[in-house]
């Protein structure tokens, strides 16, 4: 029996169509997963049903949730039908949750609003919910007191309070790590079979997709451009897009060779603490251990990965290693030179490495040009090339990236997401470093474009040899553009070895558990 | 929260000995001679020796300070050189006019400003909002003095309903209440635009925050998601604007006690420094101080009944 059943959805916002004759299905006890790229609709298909499209938006079709068509449904209904019909887990866990209120509090609310009963019984449903999603804490607890995947479960236990017969999850594990993804998708398809519910699953991710869902549709511009059960649609791809899609994210980049093996980054026996706020007036502070005696070194020309769960010490490693800030234990050269020296960072070795970071919106000031913001490295050498010198310097950048020295003059606005990461490397590569750190630099791109950006940085080494520290908590990435790999774990490297080697016989049981629990995509070549 | 609020309790207690050192210094210890600088320049040197004896000048200065702190414990604040009457006494008959008057205030202030910005907010960009918000904007830029004489000009000369000033004392409540009312209202005004404009503000961040999102997904009406779930995380914010209005509304309303008539301590610490009288300057500034860091101790634990957060972090 079909719970959901959308008809021809058309959603407008002014003259701009978001979403076009969108036809999908959802039966009881099946996943369906939506997925595409950003901006292709997913979440506006999701809020549509919901019922909760931005005011501005204008919605024509039909969605029948349970019988009733939401589009012709009263405000006032539509929040009888919220939370009691359908239910929906957000994205960002760490926001979702009102912070003032606890955590039983904010399962029963959906209770309460839904059924007259008494706050004892709802609070008490609410406990028992908080159990069945496998939340091994009191339900007076606050949100700040849990983690992403603990949250996560709470908000999943407010969607499904009344047992809905919709749950719908927009990129529900997107923001948690690798293994705390695989316990809330294995709760997700649990509570499915449980309740006989349906689950509208929207995810960019593919490898989920393919791991979890009965049935997939593809998005792209607004339109469902391929849509069928999971193992037909993964064998028989009709849609280019379709194609391309899964192409992009099982892509392999092919590395050059590397030739040289001289010693450029050394660190041994780091160990750096934060004070943590005093516990008494005049106690002594105690301390946080981010980073415990980790050892490593990174030669000319090599390409190293850097993995682990958030939280592990990956960034506090990259302010190390960048001389950011000082560290109480050990020592960090490179090329022999320690990169922190008095009370600053050494300027003549750390004029050596560059970073990209993550955010390609963030990473930028907005009201510099492209050739500014491209050149702010220049402050780091003593005689930083001026006048035609630096134009070429900084056309010679941008070509290097597959970008025109003309959009030089351009504001950062004016580029996408990829084109941003693409200038971000740019500014990284225009001193010509030693090393650079690719800090999760293509964790938020999609992954058609995630791909582009992988192959200008093995084209950038063929170029000329680049070493760098690759770090992301995406293992597929990390495997294809890496030569060696570090293993992370609560500020320890806790294994390291030639990438290949260690994807294939992971030593340590921490690098087992992050291995197997990483969603793998089906070898098209083999089952296509 | 007792952790919390024991933490807050020994800042208020460090924050009181040190303002207390400052105040001795300032007063006692840097401008030279305080009893040659009460008496003014054509002082006999007797005269001023005299005086010193009187006031214990001549004893060493941690004596002084401890001797003035013991005697602020024990309700002692000295006599004052000017009215001869104990500062104690000249306090107590001033608070129980300018404390009546800052919370009276301060609570109009928060019941105009709570609706005004709630609704502001609710209704963002509508007939309603662009109002509220072309009021506060008046409201912030018109002096509370100018407006107190405005409405002593309304209400007090042309309708006759209040008193153009003075204060009857306690001994009928509701007649001190009405003397009190067009001071307050004249100081509330202008401070509840302000909050009512943080208010707003605020609530705006908040609806756009995803736990709201939340809160309409289970199946809250926008307006039960706004009570529920955004007022309280708003409200952090407006304490913060809340405690410091409360100070201003105490020592500030000096302007407003002169407009009125009104014998409150602002009066009283002016009138001190005209007279030179040190002794009534030094305890006035003291109490003032004290009350403000109290304030602040109390809208730190308003923080923490608020927000949890806060009770975890101490």
């Amino acid at each position: 029996m079909n719970i959901l059943d959308i008809r021809d959805l058309n959603v407008e916002i002014g003259a701009t169509p978001i979403l076009r004759d969108v036809n999908l299905r959802v039966h009881a006890g099946e996943i369906v997963a939506i997925t595409g790229e950003s901006g292709s609709g997913k979440s506006m298909t999701a809020l549509s049903v919901m019922g909760l499209l931005p005011g501005r938006a204008m919605a024509r079709g039909q969605i029948k949730l349970d019988g009733s068509d939401i589009l012709q449904t009263a405000e006032a209904d539509l929040c009888k039908i919220r939370g009691n019909t359908v239910g929906m887990v957000f994205q960002e866990p760490m926001t979702a949750l009102n912070p003032v209120q606890t955590i039983g509090d904010q399962v029963a609310e959906t209770i309460l609003v839904h059924e007259k009963t008494s706050r004892a019984d709802a609070l008490k449903r609410a406990a028992e919910m908080l159990d069945r999603v496998g939340l091994k804490l009191p339900p007076t607890r606050y949100p700040h007191e849990l983690s992403g995947g603990q949250r996560q479960r709470v908000v999943i236990a407010m969607a499904i309070a009344l047992r809905p017969k919709l749950l719908i999850a927009d990129e529900p594990t997107t923001a948690l790590d690798v293994t705390t993804q695989a316990r809330i998708l294995d709760l997700l398809r649990d509570l499915v079979r449980d309740f006989d519910m349906g689950l509208l699953l929207i995810t960019h991710d593919l490898a989920v997709v393919a791991d979890v869902a009965d049935r997939i549709a593809v998005m792209q511009h607004g339109e469902v451009v391929e849509s069928g059960k999971t193992t037909e649609l993964l064998t028989h791809m009709q849609h280019p897009y379709t194609k391309a899609l899964f192409a992009a994210s099982n892509h392999a980049v092919s590395l050059p060779v590397r030739t040289e093996s001289v010693q450029l980054l050394y660190a041994k026996h780091i160990v750096r603490d934060y004070p943590l706020p005093r516990r008494t007036l005049l106690g002594k502070r105690p301390t946080f251990r981010a980073l415990d005696d980790v050892s490593f070194h990174i030669d000319h020309g090599e390409r190293v990965g850097l993995v682990g769960e958030s939280g592990c010490g990956k960034s506090t490693l990259t302010r190390a290693i960048l001389g950011l800030e000082d560290v109480q234990g050990g020592t960090i050269t490179l090329d022999g030179d320690p990169v922190f020296t008095g009370k600053r960072p050494n300027l003549s070795v750390r004029r050596m490495m560059q970073v990209v970071f993550q955010d390609p919106y963030g990473s930028f000031n907005p009201r510099h040009k492209v050739g500014r913001l491209v050149t702010e490295p220049f402050h780091l050498l003593d005689d930083p090339p001026t006048g035609t010198d630096r134009d070429t310097a900084i056309g010679k950048a941008l070509t290097d990236v597959g970008l025109h020295p003309a959009d030089a003059e351009k504001y950062i606005h004016e580029f996408s997401g990829g084109q941003r990461q693409r200038i971000a490397i740019a500014r990284a590569l225009i001193v010509e470093p030693e090393l650079i750190i690719f800090d999760e630099a293509v964790s938020a791109l999609d992954v058609s474009v995630r791909a582009q950006v992988l192959d200008l940085i093995a084209e950038l080494c063929r170029k000329r040899p680049l070493a760098y520290l690759f770090i992301s908590h995406d293992l597929t990435v990390v495997r294809s553009v890496t030569d060696r790999v570090m293993v992370m774990q609560a500020g320890k490297i806790v294994e390291q070895g030639e990438t290949e080697a260690v994807f294939q016989n992971p030593q340590h049981p921490y690098t087992q558990t992050l291995i197997a629990a990483a969603p793998q995509l089906p070898d098209l070549a083999a089952v296509g | 929260m007792i952790r919390y609020a024991l933490g807050r309790l020994t800042s208020l207690i460090l924050s009181l000995i040190v303002a207390s050192i400052v105040i001795f210094a300032v007063i006692e210890v840097i401008p030279g001679d305080p009893a040659a600088f009460m008496l003014g320049v054509n002082a006999r040197p007797d005269t001023i020796a005299a005086l010193r004896a009187e006031m214990g000048l001549d004893r060493s200065l941690a004596v002084r300070y401890a001797d003035w702190v013991a005697g602020m414990l024990r309700g002692d604040f000295g006599q004052s050189w000017t009215y001869k009457t104990a500062v104690s006494e000249l306090i107590a008959d001033r608070i129980w006019v300018s404390l009546p008057l800052a919370i009276y205030a301060l609570a109009l202030s928060t019941l105009i400003a709570f609706p005004a910005g709630i609704y502001a907010a609710s209704r963002r960009g509508s007939a309603g909002d662009v109002t509220i918000m072309g009021a506060t904007q008046l409201g912030v830029a018109i002096p509370n003095f100018w407006f107190a004489m405005i409405l002593v000009l309304i209400f007090a000369i042309n309708l006759r309903w209040f008193s153009a000033g003075g204060f009857p004392g306690w001994d009928n409540p509701l007649q001190a209440i009405k003397a009190l009312t067009l001071p307050a209202i004249a100081l509330a005004l202008p401070q509840a635009a302000i909050l009512a404009r943080v208010m707003r503000s605020s609530l705006l961040d908040m609806l756009g925050e995803d736990f709201m999102r939340t809160a309409r997904a289970k199946g809250l009406t926008r307006r039960q998601a706004l009570w529920k779930h955004a007022v309280r995380n708003a409200l952090i914010p407006v304490l913060t604007i809340i405690g410091l209005q409360f100070s201003f509304l105490l020592a500030g309303g000096i302007i407003i006690e002169q407009v009125f008539f009104l014998p409150g301590l602002g009066r009283l610490i002016f009138q001190s420094i005209s007279a030179r009288d040190l002794i009534v300057v030094e305890s006035v500034v003291m109490i003032l101080v004290f009350v403000v860091i109290l304030v602040n101790f109390l809208v730190d634990l308003a923080y923490a009944a608020v927000d949890p957060r806060l009770r975890a972090r101490a």
